[in-house]
């Protein structure tokens, strides 16, 4: 066990030396493109993976948290903390909103429902005025951060972006390990014994769907002052299937799965950026694929993989945000 | 005072005009819930390539008519048929493998099969719609004195509401239907009475997605063929599907019909709101019933 822990932090180290580095050995917009994107996926993976719930709908909060930064900054002029501040907190208003109407179905249902009130948020982005509609929010400046810190400066704009996602991917975990993420799990693996155990299952849904919302409105604002723009394309249903696929190719449950999945699909889009409307093509693939044969992800996979080879031991298929989380980095 | 001038009155033109664009509407929500309901009855899936299905459909009448020359009515019998077989495919290659998982990747299967066929007919022939001209049969139309109606828009709601009933007579009061909801059941159980349960599975998803075809077929001369065309489509009739809540047939039916009119009221009395009313109308249902206005428990 102490090996273990041990492994862990030597990973840990050198992913982070990696990051720090990225910047001299990649195109460093593709990577903070892939951190946001991996935020995001966390965020989306914390309900699916650890409370079971699967939402369609956070494209609502990542997109209208862009929309709010990309105007506090510009129209507003507020510098980019607090235009991230306002997009976090209109994403966790929505969210709570959202949450407490979800909650009230299970399973599928849970999904329809968050993918039609994330729908409707597109429409309201679509008509009403400060969205400009086709054109999006263009030309958000990026402001000096702390009235300090000039973000129009690539490094420093890349050292904001990862230390915004260590600390969003650092309160994941620890929410996780908590004695509150022990109860969440208790509910996603039984949801009648955590109630009959005197939690109210439904409070501490909505507690980790709001904490979801707000962290994917982090990624989402984040993101608006990365590219300088906030468009339709972050509300459209598409991006709510998107983060989706990045949770399951990386490993539903897992904590360093949506990272993973992240970091491969934007790399992907990348190569094929040429290929125009096949990328849809390609996506959907990847979905059938996944779903069919490879449920347990890339993390998933290779933590089986290390768990089996320790204790020789099956296990079998996992439920949506199921089993894989257990063995899992 | 000039803000509000849309909240007065409209001319009754105006209005009834309204009502039928949202009756017809209505009668694609109900085609399309209706499929669903039925596949996610005894598939236990819910199929999000629905709207693809759809859109499959009407390209499946365009490409009839342009390539064979095979006209509307031809197309009506002919495109449900082809698309259901391409669906009974579907459910034999692939979600045939899923029915012992959680269902939710029922709906991550069925949504990367949408982005699939989408994303090829919008790689073939981009976003823009392509004309379909309405049956020479159905051109024109009749002054009901209060308003204009258009054969082709009354063929639409005499069809569909056929179409929709024949299908409720089927499940509700045939012996195919009292073996289907059996199934629904209890699989295992009717199974063993000698009934081939793995292939009425695969022939309901068959019909589901022939329904679906149906109504792109009819959707086609009065919306454009367009890839989009299901995507669109498909979410607001998801909102209708819980609005109404799968446990019933006519329940699909009536609300279908019932948020098309609805739609079309508001496109009338406060146009901003036409495009988010029926998922405002699924929010208020979910407060006050939540297992939707038709539904079991959930």
């Amino acid at each position: 066990m102490m090996q273990d822990v041990r492994w862990v932090w030597i990973g840990a180290a050198v992913l982070l030396a990696l990051a720090l580095a990225a910047p001299w050995y990649v195109y460093p917009v593709v990577v903070m493109e892939a951190l946001c994107f991996a935020l995001f996926a966390c965020a989306f993976n914390l309900l699916i993976g650890y409370v079971g719930l699967l939402s369609f709908g956070h494209a609502a909060f990542f997109g209208s948290a862009a929309y709010i930064t990309a105007h506090a900054v510009k129209v507003w002029g507020l510098p980019p903390e607090l235009g991230i501040l306002a997009g976090v907190a209109v994403a966790a208003i929505l969210g709570t909103v959202f949450g407490w109407l979800a909650i009230r179905r299970q399973g599928i249902y849970f999904a329809m429902v968050t993918l039609a009130l994330a729908q409707m948020v597109y429409f309201v982005a679509l008509q009403v005025p400060f969205t400009h509609g086709e054109d999006g929010i263009q030309a958000v400046p990026r402001g000096r951060l702390f009235s300090v810190i000039d973000l129009d400066d690539t490094l420093a704009m890349y050292y904001f972006v990862l230390a915004v996602f260590l600390l969003g991917f650092a309160l994941i975990v620890r929410t996780i390990n908590s004695p509150f993420g022990q109860v969440i799990k208790a509910i996603r693996e039984n949801e009648p014994r955590a109630l009959s155990l005197g939690y109210h299952a439904d409070h501490y849904k909505l507690v980790v769907f709001i904490l979801s919302a707000a962290l994917s409105g982090l990624a989402g604002s984040v993101k608006s002052l990365v590219f300088q723009l906030a468009t339709l394309t972050d509300v459209e249903w598409t991006m709510s299937g998107w983060v989706v696929l990045m949770t399951l190719v990386g490993g539903l449950g897992t904590v360093l799965g949506p990272v993973v999945g992240a970091f491969f699909l934007v790399a992907m889009q990348h190569y094929l950026a040429q290929l125009g409307s096949w990328v849809t093509v390609v996506q959907g693939i990847i979905f059938v694929f996944c779903v069919l044969v490879f449920r347990r992800g890339i993390v998933g996979v290779i933590a089986t993989y290390a768990v089996s080879r320790r204790a020789t031991q099956a296990e079998g298929p996992p439920a949506v945000g199921g089993a894989a989380a257990r063995g899992a980095p | 005072m000039f803000e509000f001038s849309h909240l007065s009155i409209p001319p009754a033109p105006a209005l009834f005009a309204q009502l039928l664009v949202g009756l017809i509407n209505g009668a694609f929500y109900a085609m399309l819930s209706l499929g669903l309901a039925v596949i996610f009855g005894l598939l236990n899936i819910i199929n999000f390539a629905h709207g693809a299905q759809y859109m499959l459909g009407a390209f499946c009448a365009w490409f009839l008519l342009n390539a064979l020359g095979l006209g509307y009515w031809p197309a009506l019998v002919l495109a449900p048929l082809i698309v259901g077989l391409v669906g009974i495919a579907i459910e034999r290659l692939l979600l045939r493998h899923i029915y012992r998982l959680d269902p939710l990747y029922g709906l991550l299967l069925t949504f990367g099969l949408a982005l699939i066929i989408e994303g090829v007919f919008r790689q073939q022939y981009g976003s823009s719609g392509q004309p379909y001209a309405i049956p020479p049969e159905l051109r024109g139309g009749r002054n009901l004195g209060f308003m204009f109606l258009p054969n082709y828009r009354a063929w639409v709601i005499f069809a569909s509401l056929a179409v929709c009933l024949a299908t409720w007579f089927t499940i509700e009061r045939t012996r195919l239907g009292a073996y289907l909801r059996a199934a629904t059941e209890n699989p295992v159980l009717v199974q063993a009475f000698g009934i081939n349960v793995p292939r009425m599975i695969t022939l309901t998803y068959g019909a589901g997605v022939a329904l679906a075809a149906l109504a792109g077929v009819m959707a086609a001369p009065i919306y454009q063929v367009s890839p989009l065309m299901g995507s669109n489509i498909i979410i607001v009739v998801f909102a209708v599907v819980v609005i109404g809540g799968m446990g019933s047939i006519l329940g699909a039916i009536v609300s279908g019909f019932a948020l098309g009119l609805v739609e079309g009221l508001t496109k009338v009395f406060y146009p901003e709101a036409s495009n988010t009313v029926i998922f405002i109308i699924m929010a208020l249902v979910l407060l006050v019933k939540p297992a939707g206005l038709f539904g079991q428990a959930r």
